[in-house]
């Protein structure tokens, strides 16, 4: 019996806690319908006629707007951390950046390497672009290997990152944020093409370079603790240039452009070609394509070379296949 | 009335150590200025850069890397003996669970400051936290080596409720405020039928859950070579390698910090030549495992001698790092394993002096699979000073690589000034059983 009066307490209970429950859900419901018309009403306050301006799309379109609902494009300044981040990290739309390197055109010239180490404000051992003297075994001959980052579509590296600091761009860029990376040096053992080099002291200009505001495109100023490496020149793509090494080779080994647009243009002659023929006459390769890296980099193979392989440079090409006893 | 008389000694001679005497003074001495000298190598470093390491852009994973390898593998053992050995019924294992689970939390808490010594920017560690990618094998290290550490805190601790309770009872000469943490660890502890329902449960769950979790630290660490093409580290057996490999080494520091607690703290009586027996055993057994992993991840592509592989293998087996390997594997795990097979050498002096050459073996063993791969890069190193072609350590980084293996020997002692290393209550149980 006293089991029984309890059982209709308890459903006496949850019949007030579920009128409640509507009670409130109605109040709720009108509280927010109000809000809305009160926002409406404010809404068409707002559009006070003959308040319009005339604006200039990107597309060079003149349209006419109401006033209230233009807002103001905050202006950014090229010295503007947070924008140059972002810049760094959206890259230049529609472009797949690509570079071909001649190395039947390779005199180990180096202008290559002292041009970007002057840009990038590398010290004499850091290598964002490095000609190897290289040999693939005993019988098979020498060559002169320019080797920069090879932006890879499946970068080992950025896969690595644990904070995100370097990355790739839709424009096929590999980029890194010197102001966010940590220095754990897991991207340096990711790449197989040790084409990372890290800040191990002090940046050679650092004092130089104290006030000047980070751009990721330039990786410039370096920074103690933090890895560097080859941007493709994003800063100097983005004024339509042409990136420091290709621009100051003396020999044409390299050619650089749009895979979209199917065309590459050598550093040196400023002659443009179409890439894919110019892939295809020429038997180009990629470095590693066992790896599944996808390298933006091609290679053309050193055939026919303009300059033989120097006596003198023979005894460090033999010293990797060495190593290897083959 | 013998009972009541047995159990005092027992109670007696396992709270026995927990003073400061003036051995532990002069040992923690030489412990706290040795590392306060590693400390102020860190300090060079933290002001000039990893500069004053050997490091290179080739060779830049080095000493500190191989290190905290090292200490993630020497923590697993907590897992192998406070839980395998237990659950499967192994009783002889009790006695050193505490020392296994001290070890473990020592290891594997230090093991994430030696990771931050290896950082270019240490003070952006937060970073790790506030823009992680879960793709990076590191943010799986992260969390499982946390999680880890937590379970095993756990692990250390819910045995150790009882013990409170007799610590604040029995250890009434101590200074008042360790008294009163004592009392406040010990949660009430009364040893009601419920209590101890709800301890044995609880420890049951944790021991199989830090089963997967401790599997997990060392596979997760072996990735972070693993998930590379590297030459030397571009392998599908680094998981189960690097597992088996802990033992290895975890069974080693066991094995001596039972050898040490016994003589400094006379505990003859409780860890005993059996204890000593049935651990060299286990050394065997867990190096045999890792022998046959060895030959696997060095016979399989030395067999082919594949053009990059050879470059690594040459250099390991007749190369420049030949005596190291060699003596890694001789004397590090072949020579052990025979001796081990002899009764008279599963004596407590003879296997102190085995195990520790296992276990400096067990660290240069992650100084080779470290080091060499990053000297054999795929491409040739070409226009770079010669010392980022051969990694040679400095000082300094020597320093800081001792620092982190001082303060585990730190936590180490000073743990066993505060509480039993040897669980009470269990001690007391088992031998109320074994007398019935």
């Amino acid at each position: 019996m006293e089991g029984m009066s309890e059982k209709e307490e308890n459903h006496k209970m949850k019949t007030r806690r579920e009128f409640l429950q509507e009670v409130g859900i109605i109040g709720v419901g009108t509280v927010l319908a109000g809000t809305a018309i009160l926002a409406g009403i404010n809404y068409d306050k707002k559009k006070t006629p003959g308040a319009r301006v005339k604006v200039l799309t990107a597309e060079n379109e003149l349209l006419e707007i109401d006033k209230n609902d233009a807002t103001k494009v905050k202006k950014f300044k090229a010295d503007d951390l947070t924008f140059l981040q972002k810049q760094a990290r959206e890259g230049i739309s529609g472009k797949r950046w690509v570079m071909v390197v001649d190395l039947s055109k390779c005199k180990n010239a180096r202008k290559c390497m002292s041009a970007c180490q002057d840009a990038h404000r590398l010290r004499p051992e850091q290598h964002h672009i490095n000609v190897l003297k290289m040999q693939e075994s005993k019988s098979t001959p020498p060559f002169y290997m320019a080797k920069p980052c090879q932006h890879c579509d499946n970068p080992p590296c950025v896969a690595v990152c644990p904070v995100d600091a370097t990355y790739k761009r839709p424009d096929g860029i590999v980029l890194i944020d010197n102001e966010r990376c940590i220095g754990c040096r897991f991207c340096i053992a990711a790449c197989p093409y040790s084409a990372r080099v890290f800040n191990w002291t002090e940046p050679l200009h650092a004092e130089e370079d104290k006030d000047v505001v980070y751009n990721a495109e330039l990786n410039v100023p370096q920074k103690k603790g933090t890895v560097s490496k080859c941007c493709f020149s994003a800063d100097m793509l983005r004024e339509g240039k042409m990136p420091y090494c290709v621009s100051a080779c003396p020999n044409g080994v390299y050619y650089f452009g749009d895979e979209n647009e199917d065309a590459v243009t050598n550093g040196t002659t400023k002659e443009t070609v179409r890439f894919k023929k110019l892939l295809e006459d020429n038997a180009g390769y990629r470095l590693m394509p066992e790896l599944g890296t996808d390298p933006r980099v091609y290679y053309l193979p050193p055939k026919n070379r303009i300059a033989p392989f120097q006596d003198i440079d023979k005894p460090e090409a033999e010293e990797h296949i060495e190593n290897n006893h083959a | 009335m013998m009972d009541q008389l047995k159990q005092n000694k027992i109670t007696s001679d396992l709270l026995s150590h927990i003073r400061l005497n003036y051995s532990f003074k002069l040992w923690m001495g030489f412990l706290l200025t040795t590392f306060a000298i590693c400390l102020y190598a860190y300090a060079t470093q933290l002001e000039n850069g990893l500069i004053v390491t050997g490091l290179g852009d080739y060779v830049s994973w080095g000493m500190y890397i191989s290190n905290f390898v090292f200490f993630v593998a020497t923590s697993l053992i907590g897992m192998l003996i406070s839980s395998v050995l237990i659950l499967s019924g192994a009783k002889w294992a009790a006695p050193l669970a505490r020392i296994a689970e001290i070890i473990a939390l020592a290891f594997a808490a230090v093991a994430g400051l030696v990771i931050v010594s290896d950082m270019g920017r240490p003070e952006r560690l937060i970073n790790v936290f506030l823009y992680g990618r879960i793709q990076s094998p590191i943010l799986w290290d992260v969390t499982v080596v946390t999680v880890y550490v937590l379970i095993s805190t756990l692990l250390l601790y819910l045995p150790l409720i009882p013990d409170m309770k007799i610590c604040y009872e029995k250890l009434d000469k101590t200074p008042k405020l360790l008294r009163n943490i004592y009392k406040m660890l010990s949660l009430n502890w009364v040893g009601s039928i419920e209590q101890q329902k709800i301890i044995k449960k609880s420890i049951f769950i944790l021991s199989i859950l830090i089963i997967p979790v401790a599997l997990a630290i060392h596979t997760v660490t072996s990735w972070l070579f693993a998930s590379t093409s590297r030459v030397g580290w571009d392998s599908s057996i680094f998981g189960p390698y690097f597992v088996s490999g802990a033992f290895v080494s975890g069974s080693a520091a066991v094995i001596i910090a039972m050898a040490v607690y016994r003589n400094s703290y006379n505990l003859k009586d409780y860890i005993t030549d059996m204890h000593f027996d049935k651990m060299g055993k286990l050394l065997v057994l867990v190096s045999l495992v890792y022998l046959y992993f060895n030959l696997n991840e060095y016979m399989v592509p030395g067999y082919k001698m594949k053009k990059f592989d050879a470059m690594h293998l040459h250099d390991l087996f007749t190369g420049s790092h030949a005596f190291l390997f060699w003596s890694v594997q001789l004397f590090g795990l072949v020579i052990p394993i025979i001796l081990l097979l002899f009764k008279k050498m599963r004596k407590p002096t003879p296997m102190v002096i085995i195990a520790l050459f296992v276990i400096f073996g067990a660290w240069f063993k992650r100084y080779i699979i470290v080091i060499p791969t990053m000297e054999h890069p795929f491409l040739p190193i070409q226009n770079v000073p010669f010392s980022f072609k051969v990694y040679t350590p400095t000082l300094t980084e020597s320093l800081i690589t001792l620092a982190p293996i001082v303060l585990v020997l730190i936590i180490i002692t000073s743990l066993s000034k505060l509480i039993p290393i040897i669980p009470v209550q269990e001690t007391i149980e088992h031998y109320e059983e074994e007398t019935k």
